[in-house]
């Protein structure tokens, strides 16, 4: 079954900015994916005698206190920085949408259940649920991901349960139920395109968010455990040399800018594209 | 027997006064019936008391001769496919996110199992929808448009392809022209007229515009307050025995 279909307008503007930020995240996600594959260096192999180098031919940016190779570690961290990100992000949607679509479809004693629930999650900031978490569980990546979609599927939850519920008192909605479609086809076939759009713009500015925080509860410790990789987790294994190692600390700090700035990047092209009111498909509302 | 017959038929919204109250009336088979009355006298809330979009305090509603107002939604299933409605606001009707054909096809994907097709012949969506859109008198290249494409009254006319795509018995027509211009009322009553007689369908037209109520309906009922108060056919729409609400609806036009 054709789930949904989207419609994109020819807009020129911001296609440069989407386009770049796409093909950026794309080229870092492939360095992570090259380095997987190819690995010319072990990444938690320790080699004292070769510890602080600067950058040179066989470590092209040089090693780390434990004289492990700096590049091999920055393209790694990545896979599991992104990689975890993308995972908790998955995961936040794939709880939150279908909860969301059914509480605003279903209304009722299921919307007020919903609700309470929700607001329950929702009264944990995510950083006290991760410290909590690592607390009950023991610290680790796997953990924090837990953290996370705990409390970011609530904001799905609502997004797509308010525009679920303004959508179902559409008589679109109603002819439906009288030409006696389920509940199901109702909801994949007309109300998913109508949130799609939306939940794809907070998805994509949430990558940003998501990267910042389980860099810095790694970087606190709370993430991925030594000797695995990770952007936070580098930052603080560096800050003893920031003297006389600054550079570090600057590689993974730049690595974290850099997709940060893309994730949200791609977050404003995408709020741009879908803009209702610039793409004039709801005539009614006007 | 009457294809539909409605009895003492009661509806109140909480804590209201009841906005259908004691109403009764019958429609026959191929027949079109009028309903008239000013905005807020419970005609919509009649048309759905009828398709059981709302439930219905009193009363009784047989279609064909069975009773269904207190039908589960399992066992009006049969009967959902024999009745259709279009509602005055055609914008609101269609999914904007949805291209033309994919709306239309909804009821028919639906109920295809069960349905006999005297006039529409399924070989393939794009066929069907074609066949759809040209009995409504609209373009073909509409099928792959969005809502927000069509002007109202090629929307009209698309919900109006939906509503006879499974080739119902009867058709509740709530206002259908009521947000169009001029022009367009008069095409699309041209079109229910033309496809009535060649889909032998029923209808219940209801609208406040008491010339087109004339022109397409047999018999016509007139609603106030949510009661019944006059019930004739066309041509005694101007004698002398008319209520005094319906002899003034008609000083008006």
């Amino acid at each position: 079954m054709r789930c949904f279909s989207m419609q994109l307008p020819k807009g020129k503007k911001h296609n440069w900015q989407g386009a770049a930020a796409v093909l950026t995240l794309a080229a870092v996600l492939a360095g992570t994916l090259y380095a997987f594959f190819y690995l010319r260096h072990d990444p938690t192999l320790t080699n004292m005698s070769g510890r602080l180098q600067g950058m040179s031919l066989k470590h092209p940016l040089g090693t780390d206190h434990l004289g492990r190779d700096v590049l091999t570690r920055l393209f790694l961290g990545g896979q599991q920085t992104i990689g975890s990100s993308f995972l908790a992000l998955l995961a936040a949607l794939a709880i939150g949408i279908p909860s969301g679509l059914i509480a605003g479809f279903k209304r009722g004693w299921v919307d007020r259940v919903f609700m309470r629930i929700a607001d329950g999650f929702l009264a944990f900031p995510d950083t006290i649920v991760a410290i909590v978490l690592s607390g009950l569980l023991g610290p680790g990546i796997g953990n924090l991901v837990l953290a996370i979609v705990m409390v970011k599927w609530v904001s799905y939850a609502r997004l797509v349960r308010s525009t679920v519920l303004s959508e179902s008192q559409k008589e679109y909605v109603l002819i439906a139920r009288i030409n006696g479609l389920s509940a199901r086809k109702i909801m994949c076939k007309h109300l998913f395109p109508h949130i799609a759009g939306n939940v794809l713009v907070l998805a994509s500015l949430d990558l940003g968010k998501i990267i910042l925080l389980i860099s810095s509860l790694s970087y606190i410790g709370l993430g991925a455990q030594p000797p695995t990789p990770e952007w936070g987790a580098m930052l603080n294994d560096a800050r003893p040399y920031f003297q006389s190692m600054p550079a570090l600390m600057i590689y993974p700090g730049l690595a974290i800018v850099l997709v940060v700035l893309l994730a949200n990047m791609l977050g404003d092209y995408l709020y741009d594209r879908f803009d209702v009111k610039r793409r004039g498909s709801h005539d009614f509302i006007r | 027997m009457k294809l539909l017959a409605v009895q003492q038929l009661t509806k109140s919204y909480s804590g209201g006064k009841a906005a259908v109250n004691d109403v009764s009336f019958e429609l026959d088979k191929g027949e079109c019936l009028g309903l008239v009355g000013e905005s807020g006298c419970g005609k919509s809330t009649l048309a759905r008391c009828l398709l059981r979009i709302e439930s219905i305090d009193s009363g009784s509603i047989r279609f064909k001769g069975e009773a269904i107002e207190r039908h589960t939604e399992r066992q009006l299933y049969p009967y959902r496919k024999q009745m259709q409605i279009v509602f005055q606001n055609p914008s609101a009707a269609l999914n904007p996110k949805l291209k033309i054909k994919d709306s239309l096809i909804d009821p028919y994907e639906q109920y295809r199992k069960e349905l006999k097709p005297a006039h529409f012949s399924y070989t393939s969506k794009t066929a069907f929808v074609k066949q759809l859109l040209e009995a409504v008198e609209l373009p073909e290249d509409l099928a792959n448009r969005y809502p927000h494409e069509l002007s109202g009254g090629q929307k009209q006319r698309v919900t109006i392809a939906r509503a006879i795509s499974i080739e119902p018995e009867l058709i509740v027509l709530d206002e259908p022209t009521a947000s169009l211009d001029v022009l367009s009322q008069g095409a699309v009553l041209d079109l229910l007229t033309e496809l009535q007689r060649t889909l032998g369908l029923s209808y219940l037209f209801i609208s406040h515009d008491l010339a087109a109520v004339q022109k397409m309906s047999q018999r016509i009922i007139v609603m106030k307050e949510g009661k019944l108060v006059d019930q004739f056919s066309r041509e005694q729409l101007r004698a002398e025995e008319r209520h005094s609400y319906t002899k003034e609806l008609i000083s008006i036009f």
